[in-house]
């Protein structure tokens, strides 16, 4: 039995930054203005048009360099993040290399500006090519762009790509729907309609994908893209996807590979082989770059030739030698975000592919799926715990979803409860799946390739012993966390506007208000 | 797939691979390779060869090399002075910001708890908080991939509110920013376009022309968009009339700012700004190619305005312990996480590490340090104007009212914009953005940034570099 560790998180007491400091303490300084300037323009104040200047400073702290030093090492030192075991599925938690990040913080990095010339960009920009030509590899591509500053905002791109291509065959006006699943990322759907579609979404059926026929009923001359995942969240691989992919293209509409899950089949398959016209990695769950609790982060999206006239500039171009920069067509998307894209996360994602190889990105894909069908024995000799769709018995790939309804049904504690007692132990929170929530209580753990046996033998003992509790002792799983940085939120409040402050400023008032 | 398992070729990068510890876990499933456990694809779909990528290098020592190798062929802005704005600015970023974004606590983490990542979510409010101090307003949302995107997003917010379909833009915006705004307000024929039109600006001040935003307000109006400074670098010294026309028309003013100036430049929240937004770049963050930048959308916290936001945002709460103090997502339902299609536009991973830089930096400048960076920026993009507007042929368009960024007409010199870069570029300058293509009614013009980083030697250099090339 793997020994429980005796966790306890940092808690530090930190007041808001706001609350900190005294007047006229600094925590930085600003060059001085040298005196020939000053004389030759005069004071600053008058620099600025009547009734455009500040009157009254900022309400911002006033505090020295070391001072704001601790407080935010205090706060990062409350922030458990992947200090712990971090099996957050979905987004394929891997470790990332430190050398990259030195890589990326150096000044030919760092103090690079987009729109420098692109003779002085020669390094990053053959860094773009080669990562590109390596994603190309991956899926079958024939370009990719790096510009979307996550998945969602690929999906977008993919969106105002659909958009750009029907538009240039003059039927944008016709082609008004997407089609997606219920087990979709919602970035798919949301995407979508935020591009103007109307969003189709085909319910599962029994082997846990939506049928062929759903898909056949669904498609028309009104469609215009199909944006779908495969695997889905819960390891299952839809085998008709090809059959998918044709049913699509003959009524005319396109085909985008959400490859959020790609960690299980990387090496296996190959986007374009099977059929769709665009797709998308994303360099910060199965390329090494961090998380950062929500970006920086890098959607690329890969298409075919058929698709490249509408990607977004600037594209990186390779003739006589040298690398350029060329803008997109003009039927294109123009633009979804300014410039190239997170081109540090590029540089990191690049070093990681070099590191890796593509022997050892097909075994971090073994490794992955082996990983997650050990989890998947030894969870479901847990008491509380299932699976979905039970009677699908193939093995899982990298992921499977669970469900603690058991759990919740016998004594009462949810999945959410399960979370905030798991990181008692130093374990960070599970996912626990997207809306809708398909089987009660769902969680997502993925093993990935990163952790140990001895890490994912220490989460799988962490799990038994709260379910364990659950049932012996469900007041302590229910008040959890109990070691942790604080305890668990009061939720009145949360979504009242009488209550709710996104500032502190907002905190203020509405507490002063309260008081009275 | 089997044959490589059982090799002796244990990655650094990945604990589970030595080879014993898979037999060991293969052996706990019944299995003796991993290959039933793909059995879910058909073999129709698989590549049939290996990946051909690049050998890899895996000791670190070579992998650094090789990159530093190929990234060393750049030119940075470290090695040259450079004069580039336009969207992406060279600030200088204090150290103890990249101490705390490199903290492996604030690199790591994804999703957690409200008490696991609380110190996280406590960084995420002080951004919010300090943000809203310096543009005057209290409801500020967790920041979007960038300046143009939260633009977009506001022009979507302001066009759910009043049920309008149209925004003002004015003529000078980057044509970046005003492309990605393109994609956020959809193409003519498409559910929930809304149509951009531009406002012209007056060709002596560069100042938005209110007589023109009075012709072309009307009831389709959702919002007047308006920067301040502009692209161009002048200060909207009429951006308050241009809120009370858009007031007056029933639309709502969408304000964008570069926060870095707003310790001179009065606070948008407190002249009759809606909805503001802006870039987070230039509050601790690298420009890292273009990496750098980020978003942000500030209202006032009232409910029909917080009810339109796509993206995430903290709260600070109370905990069931009395006395202490938490932090929790809030209008979450109303997020593409939430309710998928049905959501405010969309949310995902964004920029959400730097808005702790944002946070240390703006921690660390304090009233003090914003107003002295913006009176040095204020002294100093002056003066190099004053000079450049000196030399023959070369004319400072608007010499007066603007904030760090000027537009430099070089029509005279019979030099284009390009040539004169070049020239510039072999004496390890990096001239102003060229603006002949994109602002076309500005001829051969370049627009020229200077900041705080730009000392008066810097100036002198670029003022008789630019003397040279253009004589």
């Amino acid at each position: 039995m793997t020994a429980l560790r005796r966790y306890h998180a940092a808690v530090w007491d930190e007041p808001i930054v706001l609350e900190l400091g005294r007047s006229g303490a600094r925590g930085i300084e600003v060059p001085p203005v040298e005196p020939e300037i000053e004389a030759e323009v005069g004071a600053a104040s008058d620099l600025i048009p009547p009734g455009a200047r500040r009157e009254t400073a900022p309400a911002l702290p006033e505090l020295s360099e070391p001072e704001v030093l601790r407080h935010y090492l205090h706060l990062s030192q409350e922030t458990l993040g992947m200090m712990g075991i971090s099996l957050f599925g979905t987004c394929t938690m891997k470790y990332n290399p430190r050398v990259n990040e030195r890589l990326a913080s150096e000044h030919f990095v760092a103090e690079l500006h987009p729109l420098q010339d692109e003779e002085t960009l020669q390094g990053v920009l053959e860094i773009v090519s080669r990562l590109e030509q390596a994603l190309c590899e991956l899926s079958g591509m024939d370009r990719f762009v790096f510009q979307p500053g996550g998945g969602a905002d690929a999906a977008y791109l993919h969106a105002c790509v659909t958009r750009a291509y029907h538009a240039a065959r003059g039927e944008l006006a016709q082609r008004t729907e997407i089609i997606t699943s219920i087990q979709a990322h919602p970035c798919n759907p949301a995407t979508a309609a935020t591009a103007g579609f109307e969003v189709v979404t085909l319910p599962l059926e029994e082997n846990g994908y939506p049928s062929l026929d759903a898909l056949k009923a669904a498609v028309s001359e009104r469609t215009a893209s199909l944006m779908i995942n495969n695997p889905d969240d819960m390891g299952i691989y839809n085998p008709q996807i090809t059959d998918w992919v044709d049913v699509v293209h003959d009524a005319g509409g396109l085909c985008f590979y959400d490859h959020a899950n790609f960690n299980g089949v990387m090496g296996k398959i190959r986007a374009a082989e099977l059929g769709f016209d665009a797709c998308m990695f994303m360099l910060h769950k199965t390329f090494g770059v961090p998380k950062a609790g929500g970006g920086p982060a890098v959607g690329a999206y890969g298409c075919t030739e058929r698709l490249a006239p509408y990607l977004p500039g600037p594209l990186v171009s390779f003739e006589g030698g040298r690398y350029g920069l060329t803008e997109g067509a003009p039927d294109g998307v123009g633009r979804v975000r300014e410039f190239l894209g997170n081109v540090p996360e590029i540089v990191k994602a690049y070093a990681w592919v070099r590191a890796m190889g593509g022997e050892a990105i097909g075994l971090a894909s073994d490794l992955s799926v082996l990983a997650n069908n050990y989890m998947e024995k030894k969870l479901l000799q847990i008491r509380g715990v299932s699976k979905s769709h039970p009677h699908v018995t193939a093995n899982r790939l990298e992921m499977t979803r669970y469900s603690l309804g058991d759990l919740t049904r016998d004594t009462g504690v949810t999945a959410v409860d399960v979370q905030n007692r798991m990181v008692d132990f130093g374990v960070d929170a599970f996912w626990l799946s997207h809306e809708p929530w398909l089987v009660p209580e769902p969680f997502t753990p993925e093993a990935g390739e990163m952790w140990s046996k001895e890490d994912i033998d220490y989460w799988i003992a962490v799990l038994a012993h709260v379910c364990e509790e659950a049932y012996a002792d469900p007041e302590t799983v229910k008040t959890a966390p109990h070691r942790q940085v604080v305890h668990q939120l009061d939720p009145r409040g949360l979504d009242d506007p009488a209550r709710w402050a996104t500032t502190w400023r907002a905190y203020r008032r509405k507490r002063a208000a309260e008081a009275v | 797939m089997a044959t490589r398992l059982i090799s002796e070729d244990a990655h650094p990068y990945m604990a589970i691979s030595p080879p014993g510890v898979v037999a060991a876990m293969l052996e706990e499933i019944g299995l003796d390779s991993v290959e039933p456990l793909f059995e879910q694809i058909p073999e129709a779909h698989r590549l049939t060869r290996p990946l051909a990528l690049e050998r890899p290098i895996r000791a670190e020592a070579a992998l650094r090399r090789h990159l530093t190798e190929l990234l060393e062929r750049n030119v940075s802005c470290a090695d040259s002075l450079s004069f580039l704005g336009a969207g992406c600015w060279q600030h200088y970023v204090p150290a103890v910001c990249d101490e705390i974004v490199g903290r492996s606590e604030f690199l790591t983490p994804v999703w957690g708890t409200p008490a696991s990542d609380y110190g996280r979510n406590q960084a995420w409010f002080e951004y919010a908080s300090q943000l809203g101090e310096l543009v005057g307003l209290d409801f500020v949302g967790l920041p979007v991939y960038s300046w143009g995107c939260a633009a977009g997003n506001a022009a979507r917010m302001a066009a759910r509110l009043t049920g309008r379909d149209q925004l003002l833009v004015p003529r000078g915006i980057d044509p970046e920013r005003l492309a990605v705004i393109h994609n956020y307000c959809a193409p003519v024929d498409v559910h929930g376009h809304i149509e951009v039109t531009p406002v012209e600006y007056v060709p002596e001040t560069g100042r938005l022309d209110l007589s023109d935003l009075r012709r072309k307000l009307s009831s389709r109006t959702a919002a007047v968009y308006v920067e301040t400074p502009s692209y161009l670098g002048v200060i909207e010294a009429d951006a308050p009339q241009a809120a009370e026309l858009a007031r007056a028309a029933g639309a709502e003013t969408i304000v964008g700012v570069d926060p870095i100036s707003l310790g001179v430049l009065a606070p948008p929240g407190e002249w009759g700004a809606d909805i503001v937004v802006g870039t987070t770049q230039p509050l601790g963050v690298h420009m890292s190619c273009g990496g750098g930048v980020g978003g942000f959308i500030a209202t006032r916290d009232e409910e029909h305005y917080a009810r339109e936001y796509p993206t995430l945002q903290v709260s600070i709460c109370d905990t069931v312990e009395p006395g202490e103090r938490g932090f929790g997502v809030i209008l979450f339902e109303q997020t593409s996480y939430g309710s998928r299609e049905n959501g405010k536009d969309w949310t995902g991973n964004s920029v959400y590490r730097w808005a702790i830089a944002n946070a240390v930096y703006m921690a660390l400048m304090g009233p003090q340090g914003f107003c002295e960076i913006g009176e040095a920026i204020l002294q100093r993009s002056h003066y190099a104007a004053r000079k450049i507007d000196e030399l023959p042929g070369v004319d400072v368009r608007w010499s007066d009212g603007f904030f760090k960024e000027f537009v430099v007409d070089f029509g005279a010199t019979r030099r284009t914009v390009a040539e004169i870069n070049r020239a510039l570029r072999e004496r390890r300058i990096f001239g102003g953005k060229d603006l002949s293509r994109s602002h076309p009614q500005l001829g051969q013009s370049a627009l020229y940034c200077v900041t705080e980083v730009h000392s008066q030697h810097d100036l002198d250099r670029l003022v008789d570099a630019l003397r040279e090339v253009t004589a």
